[in-house]
């Protein structure tokens, strides 16, 4: 068996020891880690609701948990899923770590801003938590007013203050983002001979700082509404709820775009590196980025096709939402073709990779459905809505997430992990998030609503199945992290570049030093200058 | 004179670079702000379209005389700090100081007349969620015009109190010298900053205070 080396060169791992050395850091790499590592645990948390959800879900009669305390769940699933989990996950890890790397900068422009962000994300991570522990929130994480302004009796205060303050955790990281792309590229390193993880990263930058801000003011209004008894949401008292939605939803919908468009770049880089052949039609690739950040700016309504808006909106909005099926499939069409004639290898992170475009085809296909007016009044609030959104979002974004987890986790660690471990995992759950979730599309096909901890005995044995599908797929998330801290001991040690990988962040050692790279370098070439081997 | 800035931050190359970025983060800053404030308007824009009389009524009960003066008293704030950028790349250390002093002075005077003006509310028992009491048809939806009023001006309040720290400290700064010709980015970024809050009440002015006035 391997033994454990230790490494040679000083890097930013070794470079200072000790908490305080970390916890003081400016450096984005070790900022990254410390992301990974918080990361992990909310989702950790995130899935210990999920879990309760599908255990009392395994029997029609609701035995396991009252109604109030599934509510509770479910929001806590929620919650902690979406802000402290999937919006962070890519930009703050992966991105983190990657965007100077990649564009050859010795670090993200405010290093300062960048532990900040950290540090809010612990923060409102704890008051959110906290909040949690004390009593938990029945309103969905969807917060809708009045029921959370005005009626429900959980601490709705306390949450909101966790996800205001994580968003300007969100705000900050997307700040340094815009600015580092725009002032910090190594000479020669042109718009458009940036990664696509790069131009990835800066649309969803964009979104975090337009969109966060409506989110935290909105839910600051709700808990002065909530505090006061006064306000604007609350019909009784002259507001408008419907006003609610459209703030809510003005953010909520780009975020599901900060969650898949990240995910995107990171299965641009994997799948170009594992068939080794130029991503097809680069720029096109760069501009479908944009425009599914601009488009997904304009869609919000579908989430308000019954919400008692004017049906007009609810027209142009489903228009409008078919819209964006274009980049995103000049973006499916762009994978596949950069797969044809490819030398394709079969390694973890190209599983991933490839798991990835596939649910999120799946996602975004039944996503068309909803987007459907007449449809979408049939399919709304059912299981069908689970099961489209965990497509795109647990399929699509986690896939991605692990793949570049594994895809760089040479760099970052400086150690090789176990290849076939990887593969294995990459397969159980990619098994596993189908029997979980496929299921949730027939059931709320035929009439499953969700948010209801029970339902009729009819609809049982699909449940049991997405309950038996969860537990393998609870194993496949749980396994990357057992042979991934294995390996920091006993892997391989990695050279520079072990996936003779294009890239920037390549060049660099493995794990880099404190400033990347001895010496800036300087960019001659295309973005992946891969050359075809047929 | 020494320019206690000797060394550009170690993530640039230079202290070009390092202030185009500096400059970029803060437009874009500024842009978060914009859409922050962006809910406050369009709830504004969704509840006086449904209430069009009871915000005329009630914006004829905001002191106007106050809040013009306010105005002025904030647009003149935004010429000083334009001053004070100006001395600080003359590098003129006393005279950027005493500017942004000016400055501070006129965001404090700011403040307390709105201070004032908040009294006078109180006063007429128009603060919802602490003493409104308002008779007459439209009591309901003037309360809201009257939530939105303290939410509005007291968020931009907010934001003049940060801004007045800032500038205390960079002040301090200006004193000691640290700025010149060469380098005077943090005061054009708070400058940038104070200017942006300015044009956030030249929106709040009308639309709290002239209504339907007139
Ligand atoms: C083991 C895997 C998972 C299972 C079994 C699961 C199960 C569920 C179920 C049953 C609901 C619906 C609750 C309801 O509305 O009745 C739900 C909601 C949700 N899940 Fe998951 N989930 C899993 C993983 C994830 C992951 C990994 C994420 C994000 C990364 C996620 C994000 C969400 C979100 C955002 C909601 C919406 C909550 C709401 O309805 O308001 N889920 N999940
Ligand atoms: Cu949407």
């Amino acid at each position: 068996m391997n033994t454990s080396t230790v490494l040679q060169h000083r890097s930013y791992i070794n470079e200072g020891y000790g908490l305080k050395s970390w916890l003081i850091t400016h450096d984005h790499k070790r900022i990254a880690l410390l992301y990974l590592i918080s990361i992990t645990l909310f989702f950790f948390v995130g899935s210990m609701a999920a879990a309760m959800i599908r255990l009392e879900l395994a029997t029609p009669s609701g035995d396991l948990v009252s109604a109030e305390t599934y509510n509770k769940l479910f929001t806590m699933h929620g919650v902690i899923m979406v802000w402290f989990f999937l919006i962070p996950s890519i930009p703050a890890v992966l991105g983190n770590f990657l965007v100077p790397l990649m564009i050859g900068a010795r670090d993200l422009a405010f290093p300062r801003l960048n532990l900040a962000s950290w540090y809010l994300y612990t923060l409102g991570g704890g008051f959110t938590i906290g909040a949690l522990i004390a009593g938990g929130v029945d309103t969905g994480w969807t917060f809708y007013t009045p029921y959370s302004s005005m009626f429900s009796n959980s601490y709705v205060v306390a949450v909101i203050v966790g996800v205001f303050i994580v968003g300007f955790s969100s705000i900050f990281t997307g700040i340094n983002f815009i600015v580092t792309i725009h002032k910090m590229r190594a000479p020669g390193l042109t718009w458009f001979r940036l990664p696509l993880f790069i131009w990835a990263n800066y649309a969803t930058s964009v979104i975090l700082v337009m969109a966060t801000p409506v989110l935290a003011m909105t839910l600051s209004l709700v808990a002065i509404e909530r505090i006061l008894q006064i306000g604007i949401f609350d019909p009784a008292l002259g507001g408008d709820p419907l006003l609610f939605q459209h703030l809510f939803w003005f953010y909520s919908h780009p975020a599901v775009y900060i969650m898949v468009l990240p995910a995107m770049g990171v299965a641009s880089e994997i799948i170009t590196c594992f068939s080794r052949n130029p991503i097809f039609g680069y720029r096109f690739m760069a501009y479908a980025i944009l425009g599914i950040a601009v488009i997904g700016f304009l869609v919000w309504g579908h989430h308000m096709f019954v919400s008692g808006q004017s049906m007009y909106a609810g027209m142009m909005f489903s228009l409008l939402s078919f819209l964006v099926a274009i980049p995103s499939a000049v973006k499916v069409f762009n994978w596949t073709a950069t797969l044809y004639n490819g030398t394709i290898s079969f390694e973890a992170p190209m599983l991933y990779g490839l798991g990835f475009v596939g649910l999120f085809m799946i996602g975004g296909l039944t996503g068309l459905f909803l987007a459907s007016l007449a449809l979408d009044v049939h399919l709304t609030d059912t299981y069908f809505v689970i099961a489209h959104f965990h497509y795109i979002m647990v399929g699509g974004a986690v896939m991605a997430y692990f793949g570049g987890i594994h895809f760089w986790w040479p760099k970052m660690s400086g150690r090789i992990y176990p290849e076939n471990w990887g593969r294995f995992s990459a397969i159980v759950i990619f098994l596993g998030f189908n029997l979980t979730f496929f299921p949730q599309f027939l059931l709320g096909y035929l009439g499953m609503p969700r948010r209801y901890h029970q339902y009729p005995e009819e609809l049982q044995w699909l449940n049991e199945i997405s309950s038996a599908g969860a537990v393998l797929l609870a194993v496949g998330y749980l396994l990357p992290l057992l042979y991934l801290l294995w390996s920091l001991r006993y892997g391989r040690i990695a050279d520079s570049n072990p996936w003779k990988a294009k890239g920037l962040e390549w060049q660099a050692l493995s794990p880099p030093i404190r400033d990347n790279f001895e010496d800036t370098p300087v960019v001659k070439e295309k973005a992946y200058a891969y050359i075809p081997e047929h | 004179m020494t320019d206690k800035h000797a060394l550009t931050a170690e993530q640039f190359d230079d202290p070009e670079q390092e202030h185009e970025a500096s400059t970029l983060g803060m437009w874009v800053f500024l842009g978060t702000e914009v859409l922050f404030f962006g809910v406050l308007f369009a709830s504004y824009a969704v509840l006086r379209f449904n209430y069009p009389e009871a915000f005329a009524e009630a914006s004829r009960h905001t002191n106007i005389l106050l809040g013009t003066v306010n105005t002025a008293i904030l647009l003149t704030s935004s010429l000083t700090m334009a001053l004070a950028i100006r001395s600080a790349q003359l590098s003129k250390h006393k005279l950027t100081a005493g500017f942004l002093l000016l400055t501070i002075l006129l965001g404090i005077l700011f403040l307390g007349i709105k201070g004032v003006e908040y009294y006078g509310e109180y006063e007429k028992q128009l603060v919802p969620g602490l003493n409104f009491a308002y008779e007459g048809d439209n009591a309901q939806s003037i309360k809201l015009f009257f939530y939105l009023y303290f939410i509005m001006t007291g968020v931009h309040a907010i934001h003049v109190i940060l801004g007045i720290g800032t500038l205390a400290v960079i002040a301090v700064m200006a004193w000691r010298e640290w700025f010149s010709s060469d380098y005077f980015t943090p005061v054009e970024l708070v400058g940038l900053y104070w200017h942006f809050v300015d044009i956030i009440w030249i929106f709040l002015y009308p639309f709290l205070y002239l209504v339907s006035r007139g």
